[in-house]
């Protein structure tokens, strides 16, 4: 009887000891300026796991453009998560595979996008139009030199298209007007860079262009990096309210046995903690108490969402980014 | 009795003849043959359509023309560099001898940022061409640098051993005869070295049709300027076009291959008529 105790013992003690040393690998695929912000939040996740679970999550992490990275998790990339640029991303994986459900959207708060940003200038201080370049009209105008990404290759670039457009239809009243805007901006880009990180070593180590116009979060990195002297941030009057997305990718948590974690994983950026680092990283945070502690590191502006601007990615996408949209009109008509 | 006579004299022609084709299938036919089956999916408007928008046209003709023209200067300066490596002794010269190779070795990629950071108007050249109003990188000059630095080891490569082989008595018998020393480079020496210049001028040509990773680094990638055809096909993936990237590339696939048969055939054209 002792003996056999003894033995069922062992095999608990065993068994749970196998379970305490669970190790759970997760891959997060997501764009290019999140580097620095996922490597800080993925140790807080991991210690939080621990502590809840007894496991250890091991996450890696993939960064590229946001729509090479999509096409990577088409073609076969094992990700758990996607933490992309943009919305419309993530609904390449469902169109083009069906890696997540249409609805994957609703499944978290804020339209699964647990931190905003939004566009902003960096203006270099040694151009001769620094001082000169206040709001979007000043990128327009003859002589500067504009550094942006390939909307076509570049989620972030794809807001910055966008929120020229807005501000042009806003300021000059049609679409028509809005394009010869937007033509004018591009006209003074030297360089189109394919990424949001391509684009900045451009700017910032390479020293083209006069501005930049950038990821809020990746500005305040290059002046973070390289100085106040060099860089200033310049906020225009409007933007557009970026939400970059974040999801599990259904078909390979499934496989892989991984969803719980995967979905925890994305559940625990919406906490204080996660929320935290979030504003750390220049991110804006959708949470009460950590957007009370960073709003004065925000600048306040006017911001529009693309779902009021343009009724939503699909027809954004379609009217300016496809073949012959109003970015390909750019550059036939010279 | 007769299939023996059929055979080659060689042993292990059939084993040889299946790896070959069983291996260029795998390696070569396979990939290829998916590009052209993706593009069967559409119909003759849209694939017109994809291939022939000014854009891609404007793409075509910067990547041919960029292409070319490298091919070209490397084929002059890839003679030279030959030519010195297999003639004459210097200090030095294994040196140089493993410098050529190395655009083979380096990642494209970083010879594009390396060409990027010594022409770009704040680099070492760039410097100093910029007050002139010269600029090289983020221009279509930048995209034929970069391909001239990817294409120079085809040239000396191909040449090197067929210069070795070249006999000096030829030259010192035609300067006995009487030839000056421009005849006898022209009539004796090049003729000589014409098939394997222009194959070595063909491969640094097809290796810059595909070249990505360097131009993207140091032309602007331009639409209408400086865009490449694999920089457009790159933009349609992007935009989950997968369609109309293979269209794209079918074309490209066809073109290359259409040209490197006319220059096969000049090669060996030339090699007939210029046979001594």
């Amino acid at each position: 009887m002792k003996i056999k105790h003894l033995f069922s013992l062992l095999a608990a003690v065993a068994l749970a000891g196998t379970a305490l040393a669970k190790d759970i690998e997760l891959l997060n695929v997501s764009y290019d300026p999140t580097r620095e912000f996922y490597v800080d939040y993925n140790a807080a996740f991991a210690a939080h796991w621990k502590a809840k679970t007894g496991d250890n999550v091991i996450i890696k992490q993939s960064h590229g453009g946001s729509g090479k990275q999509a096409r990577s998790v088409i073609d076969g990339l094992r990700a758990d998560v996607v933490t992309l640029a943009l919305a419309n991303d993530v609904n390449a994986l469902h169109k083009n595979g069906n890696l997540v459900p249409a609805n994957w959207q609703q499944r978290l708060p804020h339209d699964s996008a647990p931190y905003t940003s939004t566009i902003v200038f960096l203006v270099r201080k040694s151009s001769p139009f620094y001082g000169k370049i206040k709001d979007w009209p000043d990128l327009a105008q003859p002589g500067v030199a504009v550094i942006t990404p390939n909307p076509k290759t570049s989620g972030g670039a794809q807001w910055n298209y966008l929120a020229a457009w807005e501000y042009g239809r806003r300021t000059y009243g049609s679409d028509e007007k809005a394009k010869e805007f937007v033509t004018k901006i591009y006209k003074n880009v030297p360089v189109l860079d394919s990424g949001a990180r391509g684009a900045t070593t451009t700017f910032a180590q390479r020293g083209i262009g006069d501005v930049f116009i950038s990821w809020e979060n990746e500005a305040f990195l290059a002046v973070k990096e390289f100085g106040t002297e060099k860089f200033e941030i310049v906020v225009p009057s409007v933007s557009i309210l970026a939400q970059p997305s974040v999801s599990i990718v259904d078909r390979v948590v499934k496989r892989k046995g991984t969803e719980a974690v995967a979905t925890a994983y994305l559940e625990y950026l919406y906490s204080d903690e996660a929320q935290d680092i979030i504003g750390k990283h220049y991110y804006r945070p959708t949470a009460e108490k950590a957007k009370a502690k960073y709003a004065n590191v925000f600048a306040k502006l006017e911001l529009f969402t693309i779902d009021d601007a343009f009724g939503g990615w699909a027809k954004a996408a379609a009217t300016h980014f496809a073949d012959n949209g109003t970015f390909d009109q750019i550059y036939l008509r010279h | 009795m007769s299939t023996r006579s059929s055979r080659s004299i060689l042993p292990g022609f059939g084993l040889s003849l299946g790896f070959t084709v069983a291996y260029l299938s795998l390696i070569v036919l396979l990939p290829l043959s998916a590009v052209f089956i993706k593009t069967s999916g559409m119909t003759f408007a849209e694939f017109w359509q994809s291939v022939s928008s000014p854009l891609v046209v404007s793409a075509y003709k910067v990547t041919f023309f960029a292409s070319f023209a490298a091919a070209l200067v490397n084929s002059f300066f890839g003679l030279i560099v030959a030519w010195m490596l297999v003639r004459y002794s210097f200090p030095g010269k294994r040196v140089v001898d493993a410098l050529v190779d190395l655009p083979f070795a380096l990642p494209t990629a970083v010879a594009g940022i390396a060409l990027t950071t010594i022409y770009g108007p704040t680099g070492w050249i760039g410097r100093w061409l910029a007050p002139h109003d010269i600029q090289i990188a983020y221009t279509p000059l930048g995209v034929f640098v970069a391909l001239t630095f990817i294409g120079l080891p085809f040239v000396v490569r191909t040449l090197q051993p067929v210069i070795e082989e070249l006999e000096p008595e030829l030259e010192e018998a035609s300067a006995s005869l009487g030839a000056s020393r421009f005849q006898t480079v022209f009539k004796v020496i090049i003729p000589q070295l014409f098939p394997a210049l222009i194959a070595g001028t063909a491969m640094a040509f097809a290796r810059s049709l595909g070249e990505y990773g360097s131009v993207v680094f140091i032309g602007a990638n331009l639409p209408m300027k400086t865009q490449i055809v694999p920089h457009v096909i790159i933009e349609k993936l992007e935009q989950y076009d997968y369609k109309g990237a293979t269209a794209i590339a079918t074309v490209m696939l066809v073109s290359s291959f259409i040209l490197l048969l006319l220059i096969n055939l000049l090669q060996k054209w030339s090699r007939r008529y210029h046979k001594i």
